[in-house]
């Protein structure tokens, strides 16, 4: 029979619009307006899920976002979410949900046996039963209890799903649309200012839609309709199923709106968007939470909580089970045995533990035919796989009475978690039995049910003062009673009493941790894992703390308070990462040539923020043979490279000479017009920083060049020298890559290639332009920097023109003869010759250690100057720059470490490790470069480079880093 | 990448050349970290490239001031 459990007439669903689901295969119907959990119960499916150490049955504690029990994996494929709170999943049609955490079906859970061995899972069983041997930790240990105690499974796949960004601003931010929040955002809108109105829940009103409430004499579901048309009228951006996670600096509140989520398929929507509210002043209305109490049994399916008993009875129109108990320390009982009445289901007792129930709720309980067990306790749930009795405890001990529903309050926990994001520690409020929100995040104000006024008629007071009302505006209530006797376990409990449902943390668990000494609440928590789980402790955190005062004498305020950390809920990654994800994650660069460089077939590599040709293929050619044809071609012909992706900076003013000695290590000032020089930037500390060249043009007029990781650090290190420590020098520094396409032109027949390029007029010959010139000319007709200089020890020149300009200049170049070279060839290249790049410049190493020692000019103050003078960079055993060169054909891998040939490959034998490697075409063998202990003096020596992640090892010469070309006579060809 | 970066305690002054190597040390590497008000530098890296002088609490996050540097 379909929805067995659901009442004929009533509540906030639409029975016109069934709604067709599943649940572990099993085809299903509820409603539209119906969550998830609405729809189980309203099926008779009270067991939802297993939990997680000791695989019990679980059901639905609750109807919020605090729910510990009814976690689901929704959904299929790569949308599959695990860990979702069936509360707050709203129901839509086709959807599928699976229950988690159970081996191999709900009903019949082999692991439940955990319940046996429950002595290993107690509090500290991480510390105290798995030490030894250690081995055995990660083989055995660690995987029996991951298959043993578990949440759900991630897809594994991409998410499939698009997210979202949007900023507000406003005046007021009102967290939460209950009573409180409502009157509020009314009060708010009547200064004129902006205001946005956030709800988790897909309808405003909060427990308006589930306690029956009348509000100036009408049913309060009318006037809160009237509030909501009204909050529209006033242009109140009103935000639902949206839930603030995070208050952050500044005003600035992170909120999740589950854009879809509720939809079968998003279509053209995000799923989710994340929200940046920035408020001047915002109101918390986030209500509370209500408390479970800790006895016997307390997480049968069955048992929940009285107000989500409400919550379905009233809003989602379903019979939570036939014949319910009452077990309350407050007055509320008097409404849940009303509303459990009305909706046609026998309520067999009302458990009251406090010292006098009041008469008022003692005559409604009569009224109702409910017999009343005053200062009792349920000491124990009775079920297998739900609840089918409860037995009493305190003056009623011993009776025992058949119930399949349970309805339990210990009271509200304020939900103050965001009041203490920025740090702020809740304060225990002893009249209220509560922790209400202590120092605030500056702008927040708290009302309602989240500042300890649990009332409709206080929320409505409290929430129109936040919003900046007057009280004479605010509407009449009934008479409500929230008088509450703190009440949180039954002492001497039969069977397992759970404090955290989520995390199986049991009122013996917090006992044992107080007889261990663990009685501070940071190692209560961490020892128990109590409040660790997904739902950070909503319902129990309150509770063990309680429980731990009263374990040590001391008063709730003497043993602490819990603090709240964002986000509120878990939050989507993919949420957080909005748009950016895959390549979007960052803007990609590309240089101006890159689509011709694109048309030529040669493929792609990220280097830095940048796009870099790798190699350019010719068809049939492998990628090995495609670099090695590239390299030789730039060694017997003439190749060219686009360099694009430097990092170039113009150095402009009368002092620019004297800026640049300051920031180089090596003198520039003393460089003529028309020249550029090798130059090396150290860092303060004395390590080298970057390398490049700087050619000056004028004068007044220099152009530095940075490595292309580099360029933006290097950018800042010269505004921070400039503007910070030689603010009296007149000199400009401005960045210039992007405004030039550059390309390296190298080989032996490089210069005839450049003149074809430049007008007739212009004379590239080795006596008007020799090595390390710089000429300004026409290239291809337009305006041109060469410069001829080498990073591949050949005839070279980098030619630079306008960026527009890039790609006529790459194919010119190719027209007249030269081939292209992508970055693999450029590594060899720079490898065969010794230069040193990222992989030695790698923030570690010193001028010396790369043989760059000379460089350091001793006649000028300059960055890094003094700390690179410390005797610890001095030591001749610093690992320093090395040629090295595998025997007998051996293969070399960066990363492979050195020891000396004869000795085991152990930490104490490690001389240093090898920075780059590449199969050289120029040598025809294997060479790499390599940081080793003591440098150049253990040229000769014989070093294995062993890489024991991969079992390689290669028997490796010690030789000096320059393989071609060591006197240098190419360049000057 | 962030609009301003933060760039480090603004109290700082680098050594003369003659300095010793102490105050080398010093200025390198070690750092007060108070609880409270901080002076520090903030590089407006997504626009102007200028350095800021912000005064700034480090157990509030509430900014001050802020000038050029
Ligand atoms: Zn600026």
């Amino acid at each position: 029979m379909m929805q067995a459990f659901r009442q004929e007439t009533g509540g906030l669903i639409d029975r016109a619009r069934p709604v067709a689901f599943s649940f572990d295969g099993r085809r299903l119907q509820g409603y539209q307006g119906d969550t998830l959990a609405s729809a189980l119960l309203a099926n008779g499916v009270r067991l939802v899920g297993r939990s997680f150490k000791y695989h019990r049955p679980r059901g639905i504690l609750s109807a919020g976002p605090e729910e510990p029990n009814a976690l689901v994996e929704l959904r299929e494929g790569a949308a599959r979410e695990p860990n979702t709170r069936a509360t707050v999943a709203e129901l839509f049609d086709g959807l599928s949900a699976r229950s988690q955490n159970r081996f191999p079906s709900l009903r019949h859970d082999v692991l439940s046996i955990n319940g046996a061995l429950a002595p290993i899972f107690a509090a500290g069983f991480y510390y105290k039963t798995f030490m030894w041997p250690a081995a055995f930790w990660e083989r055995v240990y660690e995987p029996l209890i991951r298959r043993a105690a578990g949440l759900g499974r991630a897809s594994g796949l991409p998410d499939p799903d698009r997210y979202g960004k949007q900023t507000a601003f406003a005046d007021v931010l009102v967290i939460g649309a209950g009573p409180a929040g409502l009157s509020a955002a009314l009060a708010a809108a009547g200064q004129g200012g902006r205001v946005v109105l956030a709800e988790q829940d897909s309808a405003l009103g909060g427990r308006l839609l589930s306690d029956r409430r009348s509000i100036d004499g009408r049913p309060a579901l009318a006037w809160l309709a009237e509030a909501e048309a009204r909050l529209r009228a006033a242009g109140v951006r009103i935000l639902t199923r949206t839930t603030i996670t995070g208050v952050f600096d500044g005003g600035t509140y992170a909120g999740v709106e589950r854009v879809a989520d509720h939809l079968a398929a998003p279509g053209t929507l995000p799923r989710q968007r994340l929200w940046r509210v920035v408020a001047r002043r915002a109101v918390l209305a986030t209500g509370a939470i209500e408390r479970p109490i800790v006895f016997g049994g307390n997480d049968l399916p069955g048992v929940m909580l009285a107000g989500a008993v409400r919550s379905y009875v009233n809003r989602f129109a379903v019979r939570p089970g036939a014949r319910a108990a009452v077990f309350a320390n407050n007055d509320d009982g008097a409404g849940t045995i009303a509303d459990l009445v009305q909706a046609g289901m026998e309520v067999v007792a009302l458990v009251d533990p406090r010292p006098q129930t009041p008469p008022a709720l003692r005559a409604v309980a009569a009224s109702h035919g409910v017999p009343v067990f005053e200062q009792s306790t349920v000491r124990q749930a009775v079920g297998g796989t739900a609840l089918s009795s409860i037995v009493l405890g305190g003056k009623a001990d011993g009776v025992r009475l058949s119930c399949d529903l349970l309805a339990m309050s210990g009271g509200w926990n304020p939900a103050v978690h965001l009041a203490s994001h920025h740090g702020g520690r809740p304060v225990w409020h002893d009249a209220l039995a509560a922790f209400v929100p202590g120092q605030m995040p500056p702008g927040m104000r708290a009302a309602g049910a989240a500042a300890g006024h649990v009332s409709t008629g206080g929320a409505l007071r409290t929430g129109s003062e936040a919003g900046g009302g007057k009280e004479s505006a605010v509407p009449s209530t009934g008479p409500e009673s929230d008088a509450v006797t703190p009440f949180w376990q039954v002492v001497n409990p039969t069977g397992k009493a759970f404090v955290d449902f989520q995390n199986d943390v049991t009122s013996a668990d917090v006992a044992l941790a107080a007889r261990e000494g663990f009685t501070n609440v940071e190692h209560l928590k961490r020892y128990t894992t109590l409040g660790m789980a997904t739902d950070q402790g909503k319902t129990s955190n309150v509770t063990g703390l309680a429980m731990m005062a009263a374990l040590t004498g001391r008063t709730i305020a003497q043993t602490g308070t819990t603090v709240f950390r964002p986000p509120y809920t878990p939050v989507a990654i993919g949420a957080m990462g909005g748009t950016h994800r895959g390549a979007r994650y960052r803007p990609t660069r590309r240089t101006p040539a890159h689509d011709w460089a694109a048309s030529q077939g040669a493929p792609f590599t990220e280097a830095g923020e940048w796009l870099r040709a790798t190699h350019f293929p010719k068809v049939g050619e492998t990628m090995q043979q495609s670099i090695d044809r590239e390299v030789r071609t730039v060694r017997q012909a003439a190749g060219f490279c686009d360099v694009s992706t430097l990092g170039k900076i113009d150095v402009q003013g009368p002092h620019a000479g004297a800026f640049l000695d300051f920031v180089y290590a090596n003198t520039i000032s003393s460089l003529a017009p028309g020249r550029a020089r090798y130059a090396l930037m150290l860092r303060e500390d004395g390590f080298a920083f970057d390398d490049g060249t700087v050619a000056r043009l004028s004068d007044t007029h220099f152009v530095a060049t940075t490595t292309t990781g580099n360029a933006s650090r290097v950018l800042q290190h010269l505004d921070f020298c400039r503007q910070m420590l030689k603010p009296d020098l007149d000199v400009c520094v401005e960045p210039v890559t992007d405004q030039w396409a550059q390309f390296a032109l190298a080989g032996p027949h490089a210069r005839s290639v450049l003149e074809q390029l430049v007008g007739a007029g212009s004379d590239v010959g080795g006596r008007s332009l020799p090595f390390m010139a710089v000429a300004q000319a026409a290239v291809c007709g337009v305006p041109a920097r060469i410069f001829r200089i080498s990073f591949s020890g050949e005839l070279a020149y980098e030619i630079a023109v306008g960026a527009s300009h890039g790609a006529a200049l790459a194919r010119a170049l190719q027209s007249a003869g030269a081939a292209p070279y992508g970055l693999e060839a450029l590594n060899v290249l720079r490898l065969e010759k010794g230069h040193p790049v990222a992989a030695e410049l790698n923030g570690q190493t010193t001028a010396a250690d790369l043989g760059l020692g000379r460089m350091l000019s001793r006649k000028k103050d300059f960055i890094g100057r003094a700390l690179s003078e410390r005797a610890a960079l001095q030591d001749a055993d610093r690992p320093a720059l090395v040629g090295l060169r595998p025997r007998a054909g051996g293969t070399l891998q960066a990363g492979a470490h050195l020891v000396p040939a004869g000795a085991p490959a152990r930490i104490e034998h490690d001389h240093g490790h090898v920075t780059s490697a590449a199969y050289s075409a120029t040598l025809g063998c294997w060479i790499g470069l390599g940081l080793l202990a003591g440098g150049q003096r253990r040229i000769g020596e014989v070093f294995r480079a062993v890489n024991p992640l991969q079992k390689m090892e290669t028997e490796v010469d010690i030789v000096p880093p320059v393989f071609h070309d060591p006197a240098g006579a190419a360049l000057h060809g | 990448m962030e609009e301003f970066v933060y760039a480090g305690d603004a109290t700082l002054s680098r050594p003369g050349s003659n300095a010793e190597l102490s105050a080398w040390v010093d200025y390198v590497y070690f750092r007060d970290n108070p609880a409270g008000p901080h002076s520090e530098l903030w590089y407006h890296a997504a626009a102007c490239r200028q350095f800021l002088k912000v005064e700034r609490d480090t157990r509030t996050h509430v900014i001050s001031s802020a000038e050029l540097a």
